[in-house]
């Protein structure tokens, strides 16, 4: 097909960033990836996209994983008339082989467009555009090779970790293994949608977050410690040795003024039980500073993008959780069920488990999954007087009154 | 071509076993990493309590990869890092490399396929971003076209560490907003201006009523039982698209007037200060592809001025923070409008309730 006919795809081909049409037209002898660039070229044209919402389709024994796509201009682009996406489960971390890969890409030059994401925002490795006839069998050549589809629709979309323990000094849990456990533990939630809405779980091994989750995950799990930051002195007068601002860059931006520079003896301190472990100071001097030994994570919940009530970040509902590999995480994985028989028995169609705990109450969603409330919960207590009483929270009357008291007590509860 | 398949394929078999994908000395050195260091960037050096020294080479991509690409990475795999590499959530390869001598020749090998390397440590990060009008039902925008233009115009960012602190630019191309884009040191995001158009049969025909009206986040839309479809109350709508995504009939499409908000100052990180929202710095720039020139005039300018003046290790939110948004405004030389004072359901806390501020 001669480039003439897309002059303003042709613009982006230009300039030193990696060209996405580029990548596009090295799978053009496809003839649906041609034509998705000549779709491409008249969505340039319009200033809108050509795409329908996806109807129903999938593969046998699961209800997510499959996102159907159709083009609102299939006269004129017969061969993208159907160009579904399939999501497929990345390993942990994205760590792959080289024959991993070209298995995918195998598998993917079969039957669909040659066309990927590596990887879409939840996680997934995305095979992006195939017809209603390819789903079945490109799946089975999927499960063959050891692939797994991945959740799409009102289900736990797949679950994503950073890089882990495999390349991280500050990896405090093991992301990789639990990823990878929770992801097989609840294959059924994954892939068969039976939630009010979609459900992210996103594990990050330390307080830099490298996976957003505190953003994006409606359980956000964090990587923490309990003990002491581990000083090594003598990588301390390395740094100070090579003129690095131990005082203005470290020392000065510490959150809760728990870190000391002598510049005399050249000695780092950290008052460890006034240390918040946001993870500054061992950024800013990693051969000097290291993570604790007592590791753990923070159990957040609720954190989603705008839509409906406003984005929100992950509220803190676990300050410290051990998360133990020879116990199968089995305190975490308890957890997860009761947050989410809450949540199935409460919540609307399309509500995030996030706008259900907003338009419930926390002190509801803490009671319902058995948490207490602790102080690390909260920025702040509340300003308001507006707080409820539980009934057994009442001093009886003096009438003794049973059915009084029931009534009071029913009447704190509305 | 394809067949009915003659054998039930196995399900529920999970994702890849992670640690099949592992290089020899990460398996040697799991969980025993001590420190890593920024050799330079796109460079990164990891060193293990007995000594061992990985090395990481990253390279950007556009996200939206060809299988032609993909087999390259891999045959690089092969010829440099033993055949192991991964992937970040940032639309990053990285090459996991145990020998130090292979690192020039790689990097020369992917800048000659146009693969560029850098996006490590103070540098300005590769934007993750969405799908875009190539294969998306909502998008206000492209996504790869504007993230092209952008990378194109900021290239020298992406292959520089010199910046006050990271810069992580993100884009969703509607409110759906996939991805971590409200949460950016710079955050740009396709938007809506107009109400949606209501085909009353499409709606009879082919949308849950209830739903659609539970689903827009301000109440604008009620029942119109004679055309069994529904109303929307203008003054209520705020072009959120919500209504669509459930209703194909509620089309929000509007070319001339969909384009792109900026949004500056949010981190994911808890380093320092805790995670934060990105806030409105330009309410709309228009739609105009292929190369979103007016966008990446925009964002330029709001690389610059921090570039410009904030200190080192101040991220975009917390230099805003010790400057003030009104000297932002005046820096950035923005007007700053009704559109920039929040009136959606969490707005009280934003005002200003003290006498502190700056002229």
């Amino acid at each position: 097909m001669s480039e003439k006919k897309r002059p303003l795809l042709e613009e982006l081909k230009k300039g030193p960033w990696p060209s996405f049409v580029k990548e596009m037209e090295k799978s053009a002898h496809n003839s649906k990836t041609a034509e998705l660039l000549d779709l491409l070229e008249r969505s340039y044209e319009d200033k809108t996209g050509h795409w329908k919402h996806g109807g129903i389709v999938g593969v046998t024994g699961y209800g997510g994983g499959v996102i159907g796509r159709y083009t609102d201009l299939p006269e004129e682009f017969p061969e993208v008339r159907e160009f579904h996406t399939m999501r497929v489960n990345q390993p942990s971390g994205w760590y792959y082989t080289s024959d991993a890969l070209r298995t995918l890409c195998d598998i993917w030059e079969k039957h669909g467009s040659g066309l990927t994401n590596m990887h879409g925002a939840t996680g997934d490795a995305i095979l992006l555009g195939t017809t209603t006839e390819h789903l079945q069998p490109c799946f089975n050549d999927l499960s063959e090779a050891g692939f797994d589809l991945g959740g799409s629709g009102s289900n736990m979309r797949t679950p994503s970790c950073c890089a882990g323990p495999a390349r991280c000094q500050n990896a405090c849990i093991d992301t990789l293994d639990l990823c990878h456990n929770l992801t097989n533990t609840f294959q059924d939630y994954l892939h068969r949608p039976s939630f009010p809405y979609k459900f992210k779980i996103k594990i990050s091994g330390c307080a830099n977050d490298c996976v957003a989750s505190i953003a994006r995950a409606d359980l956000s799990i964090i990587g923490t410690w309990r003990d002491a930051i581990r000083i090594d002195q003598e990588a301390v007068k390395e740094y100070a040795a090579q003129g690095y601002d131990i005082q203005g860059l470290v020392v000065d931006k510490c959150p809760s003024q728990a870190c000391t520079y002598n510049a005399e003896t050249q000695e780092f301190t950290v008052d460890n039980p006034n240390c918040v472990r946001c993870m500054h100071c061992i950024n800013k001097m990693p051969k000097a500073l290291r993570i604790g030994k007592e590791t753990g994570a923070t159990i957040l919940i609720g954190g989603k993008a705008t839509i409906v009530q406003s984005a929100f970040l992950s509220w803190v509902i676990v300050p410290f959780m051990k998360l133990e590999k020879e116990d199968d995480y089995a305190e975490l994985k308890d957890l997860i069920e009761r947050i989410w028989e809450w949540w199935d028995e409460n919540g609307k169609v399309r509500e995030r488990v996030g706008e259900l705990i907003y338009r419930k109450g926390m002190r509801e969603f803490l009671k319902a999954v058995g948490l207490p409330p602790v102080p690390q919960m909260v920025k702040h207590p509340r300003a308001n007087p507006y707080f409820f009483w539980w009934p057994d929270e009442i001093i009886s009357s003096a009438s003794g009154d049973a059915e009084a008291e029931a009534a009071a007590g029913a009447e704190v509860e509305k | 071509m394809c067949s009915v398949p003659v054998k039930k394929p196995k399900t529920d078999i999970g994702p890849p076993y992670y640690y099949d994908m592992l290089p020899e000395i990460i398996k040697e050195n799991y969980g025993k990493w001590k420190y890593h260091e920024k050799i330079k960037p796109g460079v990164l050096k990891h060193v293990s309590e007995n000594g061992a020294e990985l090395y990481t080479v990253r390279a950007g991509s556009p996200r939206l990869l060809s299988i032609v690409t993909i087999r390259e990475y891999a045959d690089l795999a092969d010829k440099y890092s033993g055949g192991h590499l991964r992937f970040t959530s940032r639309h990053n390869v990285e090459f996991l490399l145990s020998d130090p001598a292979n690192i020039e020749p790689l990097i020369a090998e992917l800048e000659a396929k146009g693969y560029p390397v850098g996006g490590t440590g103070d540098c300005l990060n590769n934007i993750i971003h969405t799908q875009g009008w190539i294969h998306c039902h909502s998008a206000a925008t492209d996504a790869s076209g504007p993230v092209k233009a952008v990378m194109d115009d900021l290239f020298e960012y992406f292959k520089k560490d010199d910046l006050p602190a990271k810069l992580k630019i993100s884009m969703a191309c509607c409110l759906n907003m996939c991805g971590a884009v409200h949460c950016s040191d710079i955050a740009f995001v396709g938007i809506h201006r107009t109400v949606p158009t209501i085909d009353d049969a499409g709606v009879a025909k082919g949308c849950e009523i209830p739903n659609v009206i539970a689903s827009c986040p301000t109440g604008a839309i009620r029942p119109n039982p004679k055309a069994k479809s529904v109303m929307v109350n203008e003054e209520k709508c705020m072009y959120c698209g919500n209504c669509y995504t459930v209703c194909p009939s509620m089309k929000i499409m509007d070319p001339v007037n969909d384009g792109v908000a900026i949004f500056v100052g949010g981190k994911v990180s808890n380093a320092r200060s805790g995670p934060a929202f990105s806030r409105l710095a330009i309410p709309w720039v228009p739609n105009t592809p292929p190369r979103w020139d007016e966008l990446v005039v925009a964002i330029r300018n709001l690389v610059e001025i921090w570039v410009k003046d904030a200190r080192k290790g101040e991220r975009y939110g917390e230099w805003i923070e010790r400057i003030g948004w009104e000297k932002f405004f005046e820096m950035a030389n923005l007007p700053f409008t009704d559109k920039h004072i929040d009136d959606f359901i969490f707005s009280v806390p934003t005002f200003r309730t003290t006498t502190n501020f700056k002229y």
